[in-house]
């Protein structure tokens, strides 16, 4: 009740005040709360974004940064998926929930002609440009250890490149003396990123405890050269001749003692 | 607000008493068909191998022809700097031509799987009749909602999928549900303890989207009756949003409920002893005259402190 030495309008005017205050103090808090929340998610993303190393996107599967953007977590691709290589990742799987994954280790892609999977995605997150499957580069394979490799230890192992789908050219043997016998060849599997899919063939079927061989992300896979480096063999295949002109480079000869 | 929550009984009993169990629960029901037939045919993939639905609530394929796409999914998207292929942009047209049809928030009462998780807990609420804590402004939903999409905008990614209680839940059922069990358990825990209907009335940003879609829907809640209202306040006890029904219910204006919170549950109609509330369209704003009349005694009669007061 308003006080009676204060006229009721005085009054009505105050608690107005005061309400609209309360409501605006009400709305700045759930702002800041918002705010924060929104903060939050934004750093946890940033965090969160990388794949870990024993998950691989399926193919087609835009760059990681992108493909989190773009994939909105329905699970079609992982119904068009015929091998059940595909499955959605849950909260705590340490992918980022609701997207689409594979571990090669416990099943590979089996590299289908029609790819079903990019053909279900609505968004565009696996990109329908891919057409032909070989195309595709999911992951990159390394051969990660070689001080327990089979065939480094000098046997015929060869599963890897056994199994692969475009053996030969994504997996090759290359041979090499066996310095530790002296007298017999190692076959050492090469993986070539210009032919692998990463589809995990090879790392599921490593007969290793566990696989010597790994399907990475490219990114942590592969090196890069400085972009001002020329390599000078290349260089002079594509001009057909040496580029060096010719008595140019004197190289000091050096010898023993210091003399010269 | 505080005072609607003074009701000290457990709702329903006297609309039980005067209109049969089934009369008093009849849109409740219809909702948990609508609620549980929907993961029904999304689940009959999955669990029996009966593809009638692809996907989930998030984008889906029905019969391999008709594509349906979330909307705030797709404003995650926009936001991250992405625009996503015709299929799941004609997909979320649909979605939405849909929702401004029927209202947006139908999607929560009729829809959503949460809606299952959270009506429990207020089931709970009213039945132990705990008493009410500090729930945040209702408006917090729409600063959220902004606050996400700016942190997909940042991230480059779908912010609120990292822990969208929602989607984690219809997806987990489909899926496997991983750790979701303990966020969904989170939200049912804020409901129960915290703040009454917590996370649907006040936080929710996908209910806020919906909301903002809910501005030209067919059918509404309409409190045709009003001058019937005996004030027994059951319908603000078991409404998900309780502060749209006032202006409804006790203004002079149109009795239709027309705030874009409303989410047309329709548990007013089962709850109200008196028959007060009605299922009508935007356009049925015809009062008869008896009731006109009525009404006004009413407001004089019943300005007493048995009112609700906001």
């Amino acid at each position: 009740m308003s006080d009676p030495g204060t006229l009721p309008s005085d009054a009505d005017a105050q608690r107005q005040a005061n309400a609209a205050r309360r409501r605006f103090l009400v709305q700045v808090s759930a702002a800041g709360g918002a705010a924060l929340i929104g903060l939050g998610l934004g750093v946890h993303a940033r965090q969160a974004a990388a794949l870990p190393a024993f998950a691989v996107r399926p193919p087609g599967a835009l760059h990681e940064a992108e493909f989190l953007g773009a994939c909105v977590r329905c699970g079609l691709c992982v119904r068009a998926c015929p091998y059940d290589t595909l499955k959605l990742s849950a909260l705590g799987d340490g992918v980022a929930p609701g997207t689409p994954y594979f571990e090669p280790r416990k099943v590979a892609c089996e590299m289908c002609p029609d790819i079903p999977c990019v053909k279900a995605c609505p968004t565009g997150a696996l990109d329908h440009a891919l057409e032909d499957i070989a195309a595709a580069r999911m992951g990159l394979a390394v051969l990660i250890d070689h001080e327990t490799c089979l065939n480094y230890n000098g046997l015929r192992c060869d599963v890897c490149y056994r199994v692969c789908p475009l053996i030969d050219k994504a997996i090759t043997l290359d041979m090499q003396r066996n310095a530790r016998t002296g007298m017999h060849a190692m076959f050492l599997p090469v993986v070539h990123s210009d032919a692998c899919t990463g589809c995990g063939k090879c790392e599921r079927a490593c007969v290793l405890e566990s696989a010597a061989i790994k399907v990475l992300p490219i990114e942590q896979a592969k090196g890069e050269l400085g972009h001002h480096y020329r390599l000078g063999w290349e260089e002079k295949a594509r001009a057909g001749r040496s580029l060096l002109p010719q008595d140019v480079l004197e190289l000091p000869v050096r010898r023993p003692g210091g003399g010269s | 607000m505080s005072t609607l929550t003074t009701l000290t009984r457990v709702p329903g009993r006297e609309a039980i008493a005067r209109k049969g169990w089934l009369r008093a629960h009849k849109w409740l029901l219809l909702r948990r068909v609508s609620q549980l037939g929907l993961l029904l045919v999304f689940a009959l993939g999955p669990w029996l191998g009966i593809w009638i639905v692809k996907g989930t609530l998030t984008s889906s394929l029905t019969l391999d022809k008709l594509p349906l796409t979330d909307p705030f999914f797709l404003l995650q998207a926009f936001a991250a700097g992405h625009l996503p292929y015709r299929e799941a942009l004609i997909g979320g047209a649909i979605v939405v031509a849909f929702y401004l049809l029927v209202g947006g928030r139908v999607y929560c009462a009729w829809v959503c799987p949460m809606n299952i998780v959270t009506d429990a807990a207020a089931w709970l609420r009213r039945r132990f009749k705990l008493q009410s804590a500090r729930a945040p402004s209702p408006a917090l939903r729409y600063w959220l909602l902004g606050a996400i999409l700016a942190a997909s905008f940042a991230s480059g990614t779908l912010a609120w999928e990292w822990i969208n209680p929602v989607s984690l839940l219809h997806r987990g059922l489909l899926f496997g549900l991983g750790a979701a069990w303990a966020i969904v358990l989170g939200v049912f825990l804020y409901d129960l303890l915290v703040a009454t209907k917590g996370w649907c009335g006040h936080l929710c940003p996908m209910g806020a989207t919906y909301s903002l879609l809910n501005v030209t829907g067919l059918p509404k809640v309409s409190a045709l009756r009003r001058a019937a209202c005996d004030d027994c306040l059951e319908c603000y006890a078991v409404c998900p949003e309780p502060q749209v029904i006032r202006p409804a219910l006790k203004g002079d204006a149109s009795p239709i409920v027309s705030s874009i919170n409303c989410t047309h549950c329709g548990r007013c109609i089962d709850i109200c002893a008196q028959d007060v509330f009605q299922m009508t369209t935007r356009f049925h704003h015809r009062r008869d005259g008896h009731e006109q009349g009525t009404d006004h005694i009413v407001d004089r009669l019943g300005g007493g402190s048995a009112r609700p007061v906001h």
